[in-house]
Parts: C-alpha cells; sequence; structure tokens
C-alpha cells in the first residue's frame, strides 16, 4: 500500500470510528446508568437492578404499563395488517370507481399533522365512548400507519406476476381463496415490513396516548416513564428513568436485529416514492 | 363478470375507505366546525363563534414567538442533518471493511422511540447522573458544570444534539440507497475524462441523488415543523417558554387551558401552511425530474 493510501485508510478508521463512538455511547451510558449506583437513586450500593425495582413498584407498576403498551402495539399491528393486506389487494388487482381517489386520501393522511387531528379524534372518540380507552387508541394509532401499509402491501401485490393467481382461478379458486391461499404467502415480506414498522410507531408513541387516555392506570409505557420523571415533588429519580428507557429501547433493539433486511425495505420503498 | 370483479375490489378496498371516513375524513371537517366555534373542553360545542377563534391566534402572545421558534428550530436542524447524514451515508457507501459495522453503530439510535431518545437525553444532560459534565471537566475542557438545558440557547442546541443524533442514521439510510443506485461506470467514465473527486460529487453525485436529497428533505422539514415530544419531554417549552413549539402551543390550548376552539383554529393554521409547503416541495421536486 502506498504512503497515500495508508494514510487515507487511517484517516478514514479514525473518522468513521470517533462518529460510531458518539453514536453508541449515549445508548451504552443509558444502559450503564440504569444498573450503576448512585445517591440519589434506588441503586445505592455497587451494581445491581433497584432501579428496575423502583419501576415494578411505581404506581400501577411496570409490568401493567408494560402490558398497556404490548396490548395497543399488536392491536394496531393487527388493524393495519387486516386493512392493507385486503386493500392493498383491491388497489393492486382491482379496477373500481373511485379507486384512484380512495387511494390518494389513505396517502392524504400524511400531509395532516397529528396534532390537527388529535383535537376532533379526541372529542369524537368521546362521543364513541372510545375515549381513555386502549382499544380507540389503537385504531388512531392505525390510521397514522395507513400510509405507508396500503402503499406498500398496494406494491407488493403488484409485484405477484399476475400468472399465479389466474392459474389458480382457473382450477376453482375464487379471489377469497388467491388472497388467502396463494397471495398471503407471496406478499409475506411485505406484511412483515408492514408489521415492524406498526408495532414501532405504536410502542413508541408519545402524544396520541398522552391526550386520548388519562387514567393512570391505563398508561403506556412512555407516557408512564415520562411522568415518573414529573412526580416525586422535584427530586427526579434519574435512575429508575433510565431503567424505563432501557425497557422501552430493548424489544426495539431485538426487533432491529432479528428483522434488519425489512427495515431496509422499508426505507427503499420511502427513496422509491421520492 | 366485468360488474362482479368491480363489485369485489370494492368489497376488498370497503375496510380501508370505512376506515378512513370514520378516522380521517369526519375528525378533519370536525376540526373545522371546532375552530369556528366556541368548544371549552369540558362544556362541549357552545355554538359559533366565527372568527373569534381565528382573531385570537393573533392576539395570543406565545403565537408569535412559538412560530419563530420553530421556523428557527427547523432551518438549524435541516441544515445539520442532511449535510451529516450525507456524510455518513458516503462514509459508508463503500466496500473498506467495517463499513457494516459504522452503518449499524450510526442507525441504531433510529431504532429508539422519540420519547424514549428524549428521556434518555433528560438524564444524559442533568447534572445530577449525566456524563458529560465529569468527562468534560476530566479532559480539562471545563472547569464548571454546564447547564445543557438552562439557557434558551443552550436548551435549543441540546435539544437539536438531540434529534441529529436520533435521526441522522435514518437519514443516512434513505441517502445510501439512492448512493447505490447511482451506476459505478458513470463514476468510471467522469475519471477517466480527469474529474476529480470534488468534482465528481458536484456533478454526478448531487444531481443523481436529488430524488432521494429530496425525500430526505420533505421528511426533516416537515418532521421539525411539528416538533412536541423532544421539547415536552426535555424542555417542557423552557425556560420562559423560549422553547415552546407551535404544536405544544396546540397542547397547552386544549389541554392546559381548556380551550378546544382555539386549539382547533391553530390546528387548522398549521394544516394550511403544511399544505402549501408540501405542494411546493412536491412541485419543484416534480420540476426538477
Amino acid at each position: 500500500m502506498t504512503r497515500r493510501g495508508v494514510w487515507n485508510t487511517t484517516s478514514y478508521y479514525v473518522l468513521a470510528g470517533g462518529l460510531a463512538v458518539l453514536f453508541l455511547f449515549p445508548l451504552v451510558w443509558t444502559g450503564y446508568a440504569s444498573v450503576a449506583p448512585h445517591g440519589a437513586t434506588n441503586q445505592q450500593d455497587g451494581f445491581g437492578f433497584g432501579n428496575y425495582q423502583t419501576l415494578l413498584e411505581y404506581d400501577s407498576g411496570l409490568l401493567r404499563y408494560l402490558w398497556n403498551s404490548t396490548y395497543v402495539s399488536l392491536l394496531t399491528v393487527l388493524f393495519t395488517l387486516l386493512l392493507s393486506f385486503v386493500g392493498g389487494y383491491a388497489f393492486a388487482r382491482f379496477k373500481f370507481p373511485g379507486r384512484d381517489t380512495l387511494f390518494l386520501l389513505t396517502i392524504a393522511i400524511l400531509m395532516v399533522p397529528y396534532s390537527t387531528l388529535l383535537i376532533p379524534l379526541y372529542t369524537q372518540l368521546g362521543d364513541i365512548g372510545l375515549r381513555n380507552s386502549l382499544f380507540g387508541l389503537s385504531l388512531v394509532l392505525t390510521l397514522y400507519q395507513l400510509p405507508f401499509a396500503v402503499f406498500m402491501m398496494r406494491i407488493s401485490f403488484e409485484a405477484v406476476p399476475k400468472e399465479i393467481e389466474e392459474s389458480a382461478m382457473v382450477d376453482g379458486c375464487g379471489s377469497m381463496g388467491v388472497l388467502t391461499r396463494i397471495m398471503l404467502f407471496a406478499v409475506w415480506p411485505g406484511l412483515i415490513t408492514v408489521g415492524l414498522f406498526s408495532f414501532l410507531a405504536a410502542w413508541n408513541d408519545f402524544i396520541a396516548p398522552l391526550i386520548l387516555v388519562s387514567d393512570a392506570d391505563k398508561a403506556v409505557l412512555p407516557v408512564a416513564i415520562a411522568n415518573l420523571r414529573q412526580q416525586s415533588m422535584g427530586a427526579v429519580d434519574f435512575g429508575a428513568t433510565q431503567a424505563g428507557v432501557v425497557v422501552m429501547a430493548l424489544p426495539c433493539l431485538v426487533l432491529f436485529a432479528l428483522l434488519q433486511r425489512h427495515y431496509v425495505r422499508g426505507f427503499m420503498s420511502g427513496a422509491i416514492k421520492g | 363478470m366485468r360488474y362482479s370483479r368491480k363489485l369485489t375490489g370494492a368489497a376488498y378496498a370497503a375496510p380501508v375507505a370505512l376506515f378512513v371516513l370514520v378516522f380521517f375524513v369526519a375528525p378533519l371537517l370536525l376540526v373545522g366546525r371546532m375552530s369556528a366555534s366556541d368548544w371549552p373542553l369540558l362544556a362541549g360545542d357552545l355554538g359559533v363563534n366565527l372568527p373569534d377563534n381565528y382573531t385570537a391566534i393573533g392576539d395570543n402572545r406565545l403565537f408569535w414567538p412559538a412560530v419563530g421558534f420553530t421556523l428557527k428550530y427547523t432551518g438549524i436542524v435541516v441544515v445539520i442533518l442532511v449535510g451529516l447524514s450525507l456524510g455518513l451515508a458516503m462514509l459508508v457507501s463503500g466496500t473498506r471493511k467495517g463499513t457494516g459495522f459504522f452503518r449499524t453503530a450510526y442507525f441504531l439510535p433510529t431504532t429508539l422511540g422519540l420519547a424514549s431518545a428524549s428521556l434518555l437525553f433528560f438524564g444524559f444532560y442533568s447534572p445530577s447522573i449525566g456524563p458529560l459534565d465529569p468527562i468534560l471537566q476530566g479532559l480539562g475542557i471545563t472547569d464548571e458544570p454546564i447547564s445543557w438545558l438552562g439557557t434558551p440557547n443552550m436548551a435549543l442546541f441540546s435539544t437539536v444534539v438531540l434529534i441529529v443524533w436520533k435521526f441522522a442514521g435514518f437519514f443516512m439510510i434513505i441517502l445510501l440507497v439512492g448512493l447505490q443506485a447511482i451506476p459505478p461506470d458513470v463514476y468510471e467514465a467522469a475519471r477517466l475524462d480527469g474529474a476529480g473527486r470534488w468534482q465528481a460529487f458536484v456533478h454526478i453525485t448531487l444531481p443523481l441523488l436529488r430524488p432521494a436529497l429530496g425525500l430526505v428533505l420533505i421528511l426533516s422539514i416537515t418532521g421539525s415543523l411539528l416538533a412536541f415530544d423532544q421539547f415536552f419531554i426535555l424542555t417542557k417549552g423552557g425556560p420562559d417558554n423560549s422553547t415552546v413549539t407551535v404544536v405544544q402551543l396546540i397542547y397547552r390550548e386544549a389541554f392546559q387551558r381548556f380551550d378546544l376552539g382555539a386549539a382547533a383554529a391553530i390546528s387548522v393554521v398549521v394544516l394550511l401552511a403544511l399544505l402549501v409547503l408540501n405542494i411546493a416541495q412536491f412541485r419543484s421536486l416534480r420540476r426538477d425530474q
């Protein structure tokens, strides 16, 4: 290698490595801070899980909040998958009156700020008895997944060769049979991407549950941890806060590790859209 | 056959249509009505009072500062985010050993939620357990603890750092996909024509990356204009209301001042402003292509 080459390589790794340290440091720190001893926390001497203990006993308890978050996220995934699966099939394979209008209207959800819809939704959900309900919350969260999900499922269905469908039709399969027996497997990767993104969005959402759900025992994790921060008479329990961050981050990191490919697929479709 | 196929298609689209109608079109109409009505949070609809909610916006003493702050924040975030994510994308687009690791390292913060990241940095910046002051003091860079959220400028700076940390990897991936779509022989041809690295960047990379850069711009501008979580959690709009964004103002009007009509009016204004902005952005993208 030439001298210039060595110099280039070295400066590349110093720069890229230095940046990697900067990006990873806060993540490593929060894990460390959640178990490290500190005076103003429940973890007084040595390393341990005192801060997690605090969370378990805080208000309705960590397990309650974990359950609320999981329930809302899974419901959102379920609604999003069902709607975008049949909807994507309709948009990709059928011509019907109002098709393009409906598709544009669905994509237009992206253009409307969250906060603009949450004010009327707060009133509307109240009218139909779904305010302060995790079920109602997941419906609202589903709404914001629809543009991406319907778009993604539409291009997934469009990528399936028509011949597969036609030969199944010849064999006497109805459109429902085609959809559930053949298409389901053909668009499987698209469904995983949609499911992954809607889970993460629902799991991490903050402003919708903050506004739509007020009962303390129905709080989802981000809201519960943010409240924990505000409580306890001025003195913030930073250790417990960081333990909460770890609890919220872990499922996201695990899903990322397991489903990396599907992450990138989601971004690719975004890039195509642009 | 034709007719029944149309009907089948409509039937499959019906759930989406119903959902969009109930949870999107209906609230959109309702927010318009609310913005034209006297609508306290608890009492509900007290009848039309047009144009009171709209004229009250200008008199709201937090409105113009919030607009100014949101625009300033957006300008700073967008410039830094686009520049840094482009740099990161170019850094990891090559085939050197370790680029996979670097990609993952820069992308990992993206996997966290914005609220989680904000809570993380709430501790990170705290004088109580934050690691920054011990490190800076240990290195002899400062003598005294720095108040990361104490002054308006520091609060803005610290929030920008959080947002750049959280989103740079996300935009990096979008730009990386764009970079990898550029055929290598274009660069090869330019090199044979005697173009240097910088010339190749300006005349090949930037123009061919335009669609991806456009997407990054739209997403980062829209996201920053609608900023809420990070300021709600990290600065609570302080110090002295210096970091109140427009969306935070909507939240305050609705749930701290209990005036849904006023909140709806600001929401409608924000919606219209964003619509105009988005249409302008799409137009300029279309024209370029």
